[in-house]
Parts: structure tokens; sequence; C-alpha cells
């Protein structure tokens, strides 16, 4: 009797502990999630798990069902079906307050002073008026456009409107924060600089989500990947771990004089090209198994090694190599496109 | 509650700060007094120019007594027509008129001589004179002395009186009646027309600016939706009791200013002063009586009842078709496009606006009048049209009633098409579109 009420007591302890434990709060779980409108099938029971304090890429093609399950967060929509849990708390009204949201489509009022704008926009998020303000002023010095408060946003231009939907995403210092192509129609200098804030974001304890068709914006920033597909999800996981799960063994030689025969029944030749003056490059697959070392080890018999390098596969090989694989022609020359 | 209060705050200030606001609400009361002084001032310089016309009368019949009115002097000529015709063309003359011997039964030849074509409105009063005196001439002729002729004249003014079914006695005054149908049905068919549009142009600029879909990232559709009517109908009020406040100031002081020199005081003083006497006190006291009795109905009116229920009217139609106008600007991605949807909106309005002057101030109690009253797309026109004449208890409850169901069935309709409508731009939308929003989950 007393055995099995100290196990019980045992049991409920280590739950409390577990669930007050923040590490173990993910910024965002999503389950099973379906939504379908009439005749059509927008997202197909897609779960996935978005760690905190990480830069999530939300990847796919346009018409996927990036946007739809963007707006199922973002409460704009319902799901028909599914779970979906911010912070360990499941989604309700309250979130708002603690999400961000640029959406693709975004635009502000035009008639309508910058100053008056935000605090409109950041009162709506559930800011007081006073605390507003004092922020806006914050993120207006920070981008160096103080005197804008009293410009109409009819008379900015759209590198400058760009700016100010930026700020109103992330005045209410939500703690996720949503963006949905971000870096479409800013210039490179915008896109630097609102590429520096979300880095800084992050630092601050941000999670983000980066929804996104272009495939150089997720090397270069993100930590985590999904990729979504005709409404699901066929890809998840850290960047580092879905490169390695999609590494070929495939390295890149650069040597003198285009004579070596490695054996090939543990090698493969992809190509080979000149260079350079008696400068050759050299691609080849290994088998499986074979580390670099070893390569390296057979290659210096064989010719006057100049560079070695494995070469990993960047997102956009992996995509056109996933798609491929599910036989979508139509992906593979978007993404190509792109 | 608190972000829908934000919004409504928001759409007023938008509205409220605009320079063309400002414009209309101070321009469109100045012009009404305006027109006003206008009337006034041409009508009291008609009056103080109009001396009474001189007419040579060239009477061959010798059967004719004119008397000098205060439109006409008629002067006697002993001339044959060819010479009247020469004298008439003194510059002050201006009509000849030309008596040829007649028969009492068989009264014709009559002609008169102008230097410019006369206005209907005189030469009818010159006809009426002739009549008069033909008929005058009869009425001696079978022998009735000049006292029974005067005796026969009389000034009738009908006085009009309901009688309810208590057996309760109320004047009541046509004229007033009608100027206060037509006055409030105006007044709500315009609102609810002007400020619609106003809802559906703002509903379309959120769309096309892409600003909506981060606002409903923080507040509902519903709350979006709610807050925009209910911001632009306080623009609405607010206008509106400026208007009411300036135009009855502005007008006061018109009135004020042209009421001393109004030419009906006047005339009928000089009119006392012409026929002296008994007669003469008794005009002017017809007058005042006149007066006093339109006074009298205008104070009989339940004013607070009719402020209410146009109140309630204003208001419930305003939002009746107010949600559907938000909804058809959901749907579409400029104004040019909500053509096609606007029609079916404002035909009932326009069915409402007609029935105002066709039947409601014609004939207030008739069916037709009942049933436009009793609808909801029609009612907040024609009630307030039929309210002034007296409408049973039960009419007004069954339409207010009806109204709110109205109300909120549109509202129902309008947001669940307004809530995917908002987030879908470029698409081509026809009816069939509308309704697989409509039956849309969320």
């Amino acid at each position: 009797m007393f055995i099995i009420l100290r196990s019980v007591i045992f049991r409920i302890i280590a739950v409390l502990t577990e669930s007050s434990n923040p590490k173990d709060v993910d910024a965002l779980i999503a389950k099973e999630v379906t939504k379908r409108y009439t005749g059509h099938l927008a997202l197909d029971r897609v779960s996935i798990t978005i760690p905190e304090k990480t830069i999530y890429g939300l990847l796919g093609p346009n018409g996927a069902g990036k946007t739809t399950l963007i707006r199922i967060i973002n409460q704009i929509i319902n799901r028909d079906s599914g779970d979906i849990t911010v912070f360990g708390e499941p989604l309700n009204a309250r979130h708002v307050e603690q999400i961000g949201y640029l959406p693709e489509e975004r635009g502000l009022y035009k008639k309508l002073e910058v100053g008056e704008q935000l605090l409109y926009l950041a009162q709506l998020k559930g800011l007081s008026r006073a605390e507003a303000m004092k922020r806006i002023k914050v993120w207006l010095e920070k981008f160096e456009i103080k005197d804008w408060w009293k410009k109409k946003v009819e008379d900015l231009s759209k590198g400058m409107a760009q700016k100010i939907q930026f700020i109103s995403t992330v005045l209410h210092e939500p703690r996720l924060i949503i963006l949905d192509e971000p870096f479409s129609g800013f210039d490179p200098v915008n896109a630097q600089l609102i590429t520096e804030q979300i880095l800084e974001l992050k630092e601050k304890g941000c999670t983000i989500i980066f929804s996104t068709h272009r495939m150089e914006t997720v090397e270069s920033l993100c930590d985590h990947i999904a990729l979504i597909n005709k409404s699901k999800k066929i890809l998840e996981g850290p960047k580092k771990q879905v490169k390695d799960q999609f590494r070929s063994n495939t390295f890149v030689v650069e040597h003198r004089g285009n004579h070596f025969h490695l054996p090939a029944e543990r090698y493969e030749l992809i190509r080979q090209k000149p260079v350079g003056e008696d400068l050759y490059e050299t691609v080849i697959r290994a088998g499986e198994g074979i580390k670099g070392n070893q390569v390296i080890r057979e290659l210096i018999d064989l010719t006057e090694v100049q560079s070695f390098q494995e070469k990993l596969p960047t997102m956009a090989d992996i995509f056109i190599s996933l798609v491929k694989a599910e036989g979508d022609e139509a992906l593979r020359k978007h993404l190509l496109e792109s | 509650m608190n972000k829908v209060l934000l919004i409504i705050q928001r759409e007023f200030l938008n509205r409220v700060q605009k320079k063309s606001f400002l414009l209309t609400t101070i321009l469109v009361p100045l012009i009404f007094p305006a027109i006003m002084g206008v009337v006034f001032y041409v009508m009291l310089k008609d009056a103080e120019s109009a001396q009474a016309k001189a007419v040579m009368v060239v009477d061959e019949s010798g059967k004719f007594r004119f008397e000098n009115s205060r439109k006409f002097t008629f002067a006697p000529v002993d001339l044959t027509i060819e010479q009247a015709k020469k004298a008439y063309q003194e510059p002050d003359n201006f009509a000849l008129l030309h008596v040829p011997a007649f028969e009492l039964d068989k009264p014709e030849g009559f002609t008169i001589y102008l230097k410019e074509n006369p206005s209907i409105e005189k030469l009818s009063e010159l006809e009426n004179v002739l009549e008069k005196q033909i008929r005058d001439m009869k009425l001696r002729a079978f022998n009735i002395d000049e006292e029974t002729l005067k005796k026969l004249e009389s000034s009738v003014s009908l006085k009009t009186i309901n009688l309810s079914e208590t057996g309760e006695e109320k004047a009541s005054n046509v004229g007033v009646l009608n100027a206060a149908g037509f006055l409030l049905g105006i007044l709500i068919y315009m609102f609810v027309l002007i400020y619609g549009i106003q809802i559906m142009q703002g509903v379309i600029d959120e769309k096309t600016s892409k600003i909506v879909e981060v606002i409903v990232s923080s507040v509902r559709p519903f709350q979006l939706m709610l807050g925009k009517i209910i911001g632009i109908a306080s623009v609405g009020l607010l206008q509106f009791l400026i208007w009411i406040v300036l135009i009855s100031v502005l007008s006061t002081a018109v009135m004020g200013y042209f009421g001393e020199k109004m030419p009906q005081q006047q005339i009928a003083e000089q009119m006392a002063g012409q026929l002296g006497g008994e007669e003469a006190k008794q005009v002017v006291e017809n007058q005042n009586n006149e007066v006093m009795e339109v006074f009298s109905e205008i104070g009989q009116i339940p004013f607070a009842k009719i402020a209410f229920v146009f109140v309630f009217f204003f208001l419930g139609g305003y939002l009746l078709y107010g949600a559907l106008f938000a909804a058809v600007g959901s749907a579409v991605d400029s104004i040019q496009e909500s053509q096609q949807f606007q029609f079916p909106i404002t035909l009932p309005l326009l069915v409402a606006y007609l029935g105002l002057f066709l039947f409601i101030l014609r004939d207030p109690h008739g069916p037709v009048s009942f049933w436009l009253s009793i609808i909801p797309f029609t009612s907040p026109v024609a009630m307030v049209g039929r309210i002034a004449f007296g409408v049973p208890d039960w009419h007004l409850v069954l339409s207010m009633a009806l109204l709110v169901i109205g109300f909120l069935f549109t509202t129902w309709i309008a947001a669940r098409i307004y809530r995917v409508g908002i987030l879908m731009t470029g698409t081509k939308v026809n009816y069939k579109v509308l309704a697989k929003w409509f039956m849309m989950k969320n």
C-alpha cells in the first residue's frame, strides 16, 4: 500500500517538474493539422515542432499550404482538425499578443501618418498607447527615421514602407515572429538591415518562423527547416541534420595531370573538367562507408592534389532530389526558376 | 470589446480629421440658408417692385366696372380700338384690353394686346377678373342686389380633425404631416446610401492596400467589420448633428432678418388699408388664424415619439444596410467591380424611396404603405414617412421587431461573406462564389 502511494507521489512530482521546466517547452507544436477548402485539401495532417529560440524555415512552392498554416497559427482562419500548442498552451485568443505577423500580402493605411499608424497597430496588439509611443520612438531611432512620424504612408517609398511594416510586426515584442516571404520586394540594403534585426531578435530569445520558397535565405539564416509540398509535410529537422541526411559522399578534387584511376568498384567518376593550365577539377562519389581521409590517402598516390573538399548538398539540391522522388516535375521547374 | 472601441475610434478620427469632412460639414448648412436667403430676397424684391400693372381698357360693351386691385389698375379710355393701339405705345402701359359689344349669354371676342409675352399667371388673373365681372353681371340680371353679392363672397379653409377610435379629437394639417414624412424619409434614405457606400469604400481600401491581413491577425474579422460600421455611423451622426444645429441657427437668423420685411404681412396690411373697416379685420384675422393653426398643429405632433422612432429606424436601417455594404466591399477589389453587387442592395432602398412618394405620403394608411413600413428592408424609410400621420402601436412594434431581426440576419450573412472575402484578392467573384464563401466553414 505504502509503496503504491509512494510511487504515485513520485509520479506526480515527476509530472510537475517536467511541465514546469521551461527547457521542454517548444515555441509551437502542430499535430495533424488539416484544412479543407471546398473541393481542395489545403493542409493534409501536417505536424511540425518549432523549438524555442530558433529560426525555423517553412519551405515549399507557392500553393503548397504554407500561408494556410500560417493563417491558422495566427487564428485568421480555423483548422478543421488537429492540435496546435503555442509555448505549451493550446492555441487561444491571448496568443495574438505573443505573435508578430508580417504577411506576404502586406500594406499600410495609405492616408495615415507613420506614427499614428504604428500606434494603432500596436494598440490592436494589446499595448497601451503610452508604451507603444515609447517603443515606436526607439525603433524609429534605430532605423534612423525619427523625422518620419508625421509623414503619410502614401508619401513613402516602397522600401521605407517596408521598414514601417517590419517595425509594426515586432513592436509588441512578440515571442513568436512569423515572416511570410519577408524579403520579397526588399532592396538589398533593406534586406540586410532586416536580416540583422532578425538575428538580433533571435539573440534576445524570439522564435522566428520564416516562410519562403527562396533557398538562399534558408541556407544562411535558418536553424530548422520543414518542407511542405502539395499540402503535406515531406521533411523536417535541424538544418545540419537534414544536410547530413542528404550527404551523398561526393568529393571535389583539384589536381594537376588528368590521369588517375580510382578503383571502379568503390568510386564513381561524376565529371572532370579543366579549370586552368594543366589543372583539373574532378568530382567523384565514394562508395558507402568510405570516409574523406581514405579518399585523400588513395588520391595522393595517383595525382598531385591541389585542393580537396566534400561537396555538401545545398537546400535546393535536397529539394530537387526529394521532389524528383515524388515525381513532381512542376515543383522542380519552379525551384530551378527561383 | 476594447479592440472594437479602438477600431471605432480610428475609423472615426480617420474621417473627421479629413479636410473634406470639415468642408462638407460647414458648407452644406451654409448652402441651405443661403438658398432660403436668396429665395426670400427675390420674393422681397418682387413684392417691392410689384406695382400694379396699367391696363388700358376699350370697353365697347359699356358693361364693365373694373375695380383696381394690387395687381392691375384699369384705365377705361374713350377711344376706338385703332386709336387706343396708338395710345397704348406709351411705356407705362402694360396691356390693352379690348372688350367688344357682346351678349351676356355668349361672352366672346375679348382680346388683349401686349408688348411682350405675358406669364400664364398674369393671363389667368386677368381672365379671372373678366369672369368674375361677367358672373356678377349675370347675377344682377337675375335681380340679385349688391348687398347679396357681397355676402356671397366667403373665404374657406378646410380644417381637418382626426377622430380617433377613442373619440379623441386631434387637429391635423395634412401639409405639415406631409412635409414631416417627406423630410424624415429622405433623410434616412440619404444617410443609409451615403454612409453605406462609405463603409464599402473603407473595406475596399483596406483590402486593396493589403493592411487587412495584419489587422485580422490582431482582431476577429467580425470585430473589424463592426468597428468600421459603428465608426462610420458616429461620423455620420456627428455630421448630421452639426448640420441640424447650424441649419437651424442660420435659418433662424435668415428668417429673422427677412421676416420683418416679409411680403405676407405687408400685403395683409395693405389690403386692410384698401378695404377698410370690418372686412379688413376679417382678412387679417383669417390669415392670422391660418398661421396659428399651422403652429398649433406642429405643436400637437408627438415630437418625442417621432424623434424616438426616427432615431431607432435611422440606426436600424443603417446597420441593416451597412453590413451588406461591408460584405460587398469585401467581395470586390475596386469600386467599379462593386456595381453588380450594389444593385440588389440599393433596389429595396429605391423601392422604399419611391414608395414614400407614390403611396405613403398619398395614402399613409393603405395596404401598400402598411407593408412597406413593416418589411425591414423598406421600413426605415417608409415607417418614418408614416409616423407623423399616426401609426397604430402594433404596427410600430411589429416593424421595429422585424427590423432588429432583419439587421441581425443581414449582419450574420454579411459577416460570413466578409471574413472570407477580405483575404481573397484577384478572384473573379459572382453570386455563386459568394454563396460558396457563405457556406464555408470558419
